[in-house]
């Protein structure tokens, strides 16, 4: 039953299934198990970029296609969300066409991003991908009527999501059960179906063709695949999912502006988790996240701490600093690309087990 | 062999023309043509420097199908460097003697180029070289150097946006009746055009040259005439590297300023302008710049806000022309 | 082999080339000996143009040993990098061709004059006998190559290797595609090199070029060289022919 809920894609490795249940366990329980609002944040930032890294991998790890207008989808989707919230009202009505909208607009765009790729080669589309995505980034900024401007917009969420809702007096199991603790529930669930989507999309005979045509689309247009066809619906699913992790944070924050969804970090970010994580595996984007996002809340005060210690050393201070997060961030990056080509994932299961 | 008649080796010179129709055809919707010479001369010289950062890369890609997306770093470095030269020169740049203000702005320049040489060399040697031919790892690759320098750029300079005051002798207009030019934009200009005219001899005249445009063309087949490609790679990377050490010093006196995300900025624009010229032109290059240049300022001039659109939107009408750049280099 | 005192030039043992997953070259023996124009036959897909660029370093040899003059220069015991390689004195006409389209007649030649640095520099007797070879060369020199005809880039592509003194010339299929005519021009032009004694490896499906050109034949067949001899030999021999070139009794290509 395992097997099917996985769509035949196991782990294939003991540490990485120990790793794997480990973090779902860990999500799954985290209000009991780690209490306080930090970890609960933590907690859902890992489980939308999961959802999101994914999503980026369905394009990059398995169709081949290297495109850094992703971000955008994803915030198509916060805005989808915090623009119906702030407009219309905080209802389950208004969410709901929220995310229809950002999903419409999605599909609309990542069409036309979709057929353009086929027409021009792919160096110069991952080219036109970076300028579009600054573009889109400006125009959020610009349009501040709409879309917050640099500020961004805060919103209330539906009244059985807000934190002010409490539905038990008393903390159960060590956690206070209230508007926030069913939202969280609520990313994970969905985040989880939508894993679990992919997973058997990634399976099928749909994703086999894919990776065909990553390894060499030449030839699978040979044999017979439109390749056309594949590539573009690889976009709109990839431009889907990341919406739809857009819709989840936005819930989740309650805020959404163009640093928060669109900004160039957070798909650089996306891009170092996808190569650490292991390209063209689901499951790299699990154990990805998931370490990166800690590393990302916690690594940081460790930074402050040794900032403290060197403070007024001059070079020394300046490099520790935990402002200088990507500093660091950018040499384990090159160093994943150098020395992890298949990720975490690919390391765990190529090694071998002991035997005769 | 027949008589056919002998090939004329005709140069094209439709894209060149773009460039004239896009001037020309801006002149009606502006109105004033003292307000459009203003701006034409702003966008030309604004193109002049993008094509000095561009051209850079564009051979870098031509000739060894290396993708450098990290090219904003040395473009920053450069805008910073002269942040510091002039702290250093202040009086040089403070004074009104002309020539003065010269020497302080050919130091910064000079500067920009040795540094960014340099951090070229030791990029080529310890991120670029180990991935050649691996299209995907140099593009993450050299954008995880990018992210490295701008990191580093801010350990040493700070983070905040940090001014630059325009020397005395470069403020201020020249007048021609009724239309205003800045001085400063004159000689970037001119600089542009001395460093046009030495890549285009350099190109066109010399052994060297030569082997570059043979290079971009057929690789294989200039190794196969005995020439070490590799090592012209790396001096092209080194060069391509300088000079964008010096478009960034330029275009940071341009801008009156610099930020950190200066790199990135300014490469989204490169990128731009190569994709139009065609990976690998030099030709393609200027060409794709002086078309950037000069539509940023006419769209900033008449509708600011989709001014980042109307680069893309001419990017993509191009690309629907031809899809290949302006000026696609055969063999490719 | 006939057990001739004439030096073999160019020597290759037992050589096997793989391109990613496949194996091209199945232990290639081959010998060129100098001064002679040694003729390389075979089918489609017998793997001649890959022997060539073997040679040329442009794809390694991955067992077997290249010895070009008696010194290794690819194989197991040591590979050296394609412009070491022709830095020998061995000139490579590819089957494309390899003329740069952008740059005139005039740029070609001038690159592949390696020890001139502007036109000036160049062997100027030497140029002048190619122009006689190749009247189209004088006529088209200020021209981009790319606008010559397809018979016209074939004989840039050869005086571009002679341009030089080289020691080996290997040329890939001059004749593929040209008009009868044209090869007759080029066949001309050939035999004037011939008398210079210059030692090359000539690969070709046109067995009447091979025999008013070779002294010597090998003729390959999935990956390996199949006959090796006289071209004379072979030219008498109709049996043969057909045994090896699947040429049919009583006719010539």
């Amino acid at each position: 039953m395992l097997n099917r809920l996985l769509s035949h894609d196991l782990p294939r490795n003991r540490w990485l299934a120990l790793l794997l249940v480990a973090i779902v366990l860990g999500l799954a329980l985290t209000p009991f198990l780690f209490p306080g609002t930090k970890a609960l944040n933590v907690a859902a930032k890992i489980i939308v970029f999961i959802v999101l890294v994914a999503s980026f991998d369905l394009l990059l790890g398995y169709t081949g296609i290297v495109s850094f207008a992703h971000t955008m989808f994803f915030g198509i989707g916060a805005y989808g969300v915090a623009i119906a919230c702030t407009r219309i009202g905080a209802t389950w009505g208004s969410v709901a066409l929220g995310i229809a909208a950002a999903l419409a607009i999605s599909l609309g765009l990542s069409l036309l991003i979709g057929l353009f790729s086929l027409r021009v080669k792919a160096i110069f589309f991952a080219m036109i991908t970076l300028a579009v995505a600054s573009a889109f980034l400006g125009l959020a900024s610009q349009l501040s009527d709409f879309t917050g401007g640099e500020d961004g917009l805060t919103f209330k969420v539906p009244e059985a999501l807000q934190p002010g809702t409490s539905y038990l007096d008393a903390p159960l199991l060590g956690a206070s059960i209230d508007g926030r603790f069913v939202s969280y529930y609520l990313l994970f669930a969905v985040a989880l179906l939508l894993v679990l989507a992919l997973l058997r999309i990634v399976n099928s005979p749909f994703g086999r063709v894919l990776q065909a045509i990553r390894e060499n689309d030449f030839r699978a247009e040979a044999i017979g695949y439109r390749t056309i066809v594949y590539r573009t619906l690889a976009s709109v699913l990839s431009a889907l999912f990341a919406t739809l992790a857009g819709c989840l944070l936005a819930l989740w924050l309650r805020y959404n502006g163009p640093d928060t969804t669109l900004s160039f970090e957070i798909m650089l970010d996306v891009l170092l988790i996808v190569v650490i994580g292991g390209m063209g595996t689901v499951y790299g984007a699990v154990v990805g996240s998931a370490l990166f996002v800690l590393a990302q809340s916690y690594l940081q005060d460790l930074m402050k701490l040794g900032a403290g210690v060197v403070d007024g050393v001059p070079v020394l201070a300046q490099l520790i600093s935990p402002d200088r997060w990507l500093l660091w961030l950018g040499i384990l990056f090159v160093l994943s690309v150098y020395h992890f080509p298949s990720g975490v994932v690919g390391r765990l299961r190529a090694m071998r087990k002991p035997g005769p | 062999m027949s008589g056919a008649a002998i090939p004329k080796a005709n140069f094209d010179f439709l894209p060149l023309a773009l460039v004239a129709l896009l001037a020309l055809g801006a002149m009606p919707l502006i109105g004033s043509s003292s307000t459009w010479i203003t701006l034409t001369v702003a966008g030309l010289a604004m193109g002049m420097i993008i094509f000095i950062i561009a051209s850079g890369l564009t051979l870098v890609f031509g000739l060894m199908d290396v993708l450098n997306f990290g090219h904003g770093v040395f473009i920053a470095l450069g805008a910073y460097l002269a942040t510091s030269v002039f702290a250093l020169m202040s009086d040089w740049t403070g004074s009104v003697d002309l020539w003065r203000n010269l020497v302080a702005v050919f130091a910064t320049m000079a500067v920009a180029m040795a540094l960014a040489a340099a951090v070229g060399w030791a990029f080529e040697r310890v991120l670029v070289r180990p991935v050649y031919g691996q299209h995907l790892k140099q593009i993450l690759i050299t954008m995880g150097g990018m992210i490295i320098g701008e990191e580093l750029i801010k350990v040493v300079w700070g983070a905040t946006p940090i001014a630059i005051e325009m020397p005395e002798a470069l403020r201020g207009v020249i007048t021609f009746g009724d239309s205003a030019v800045e001085k400063y934009r004159v000689f970037a200009t001119l600089v542009g055009g001395v460093v046009l005219a030495v890549m285009l001899f350099t190109l066109n005249r010399t052994k060297l040259g030569l082997l570059i445009r043979a290079g971009v063309q057929d690789r294989e087949m200039v190794e196969s005439l005995g020439y070490r490609i590799r090592r012209l790679f790396v001096g092209v990377f080194v060069a391509g590297s300088a000079l964008a050490g010096l478009g960034g010093a330029l275009w940071g006196v341009y801008q009156h300023g610099v930020l950190p995300q200066i790199g990135a900025h300014v490469n989204v624009l490169i990128f731009i302008v190569i994709i139009i010229g065609g990976l690998g032109s030099t030709t393609g290059c200027l060409v794709g710049a002086l078309l950037v240049g000069l539509m940023a300022n006419y769209t900033g001039f008449l509708a600011p806000k989709v001014a980042m659109f109307s680069n893309i939107g001419l990017m993509v009408a191009v690309l629907l022309w031809r899809p290949q750049g302006l000026y696609p280099v055969a063999n490719r | 082999m006939s057990p001739s005192p004439v030096m073999n030039l160019l020597a290759l043992d037992g050589v096997h080339t793989h391109i990613g997953a496949y194996h091209i070259l199945h232990g290639v023996d081959l010998v060129v000996p100098a001064g002679q124009v040694t003729m390389l036959l075979g089918r489609n897909g017998a793997g001649k143009t890959t022997t060539l660029r073997t040679i040329m370093g442009l794809w390694p040899a991955s067992k077997g040993s290249v010895r070009f003059e008696g010194h290794a220069v690819g194989g197991q015991n040591g590979q050296r990098t394609t412009p070491e390689i022709a830095q020998l004195g061995i000139a490579y006409v590819p089957e494309n061709m390899g003329i740069f389209s952008d740059l005139t007649v005039r740029e070609n030649l001038l690159l592949a004059a390696r020890k001139a640095r502007t036109v000036d520099q160049m062997d100027t007797t030497r140029l002048e006998w190619l122009f006689g070879l190749f009247p189209a060369l004088k006529k088209f020199w200020l021209y981009p190559a790319g606008k010559l005809s397809g018979g016209q880039k074939q004989m840039l592509a050869i005086a571009r290797a002679m341009v030089e003194e080289q020691r080996l010339l290997l040329i890939d299929e001059p004749s593929k595609g040209l008009a009868p005519a044209i090869v007759q021009n080029l066949i001309g032009a050939l035999r004037e090199l011939k008398r210079t004694q210059t030692t090359v490896l000539l690969v070709e499906q046109n067995f009447a070029m091979a025999k008013a050109l070779g002294d010597r034949v090998a003729v390959m067949d999935d990956g390996r060289v199949v006959h090796a001899g006289a071209m004379a030999e072979l030219a008498e021999d109709e049996a043969l022919q057909h045994k090896f070139l699947g040429l049919s009794l009583g006719a010539h290509q």
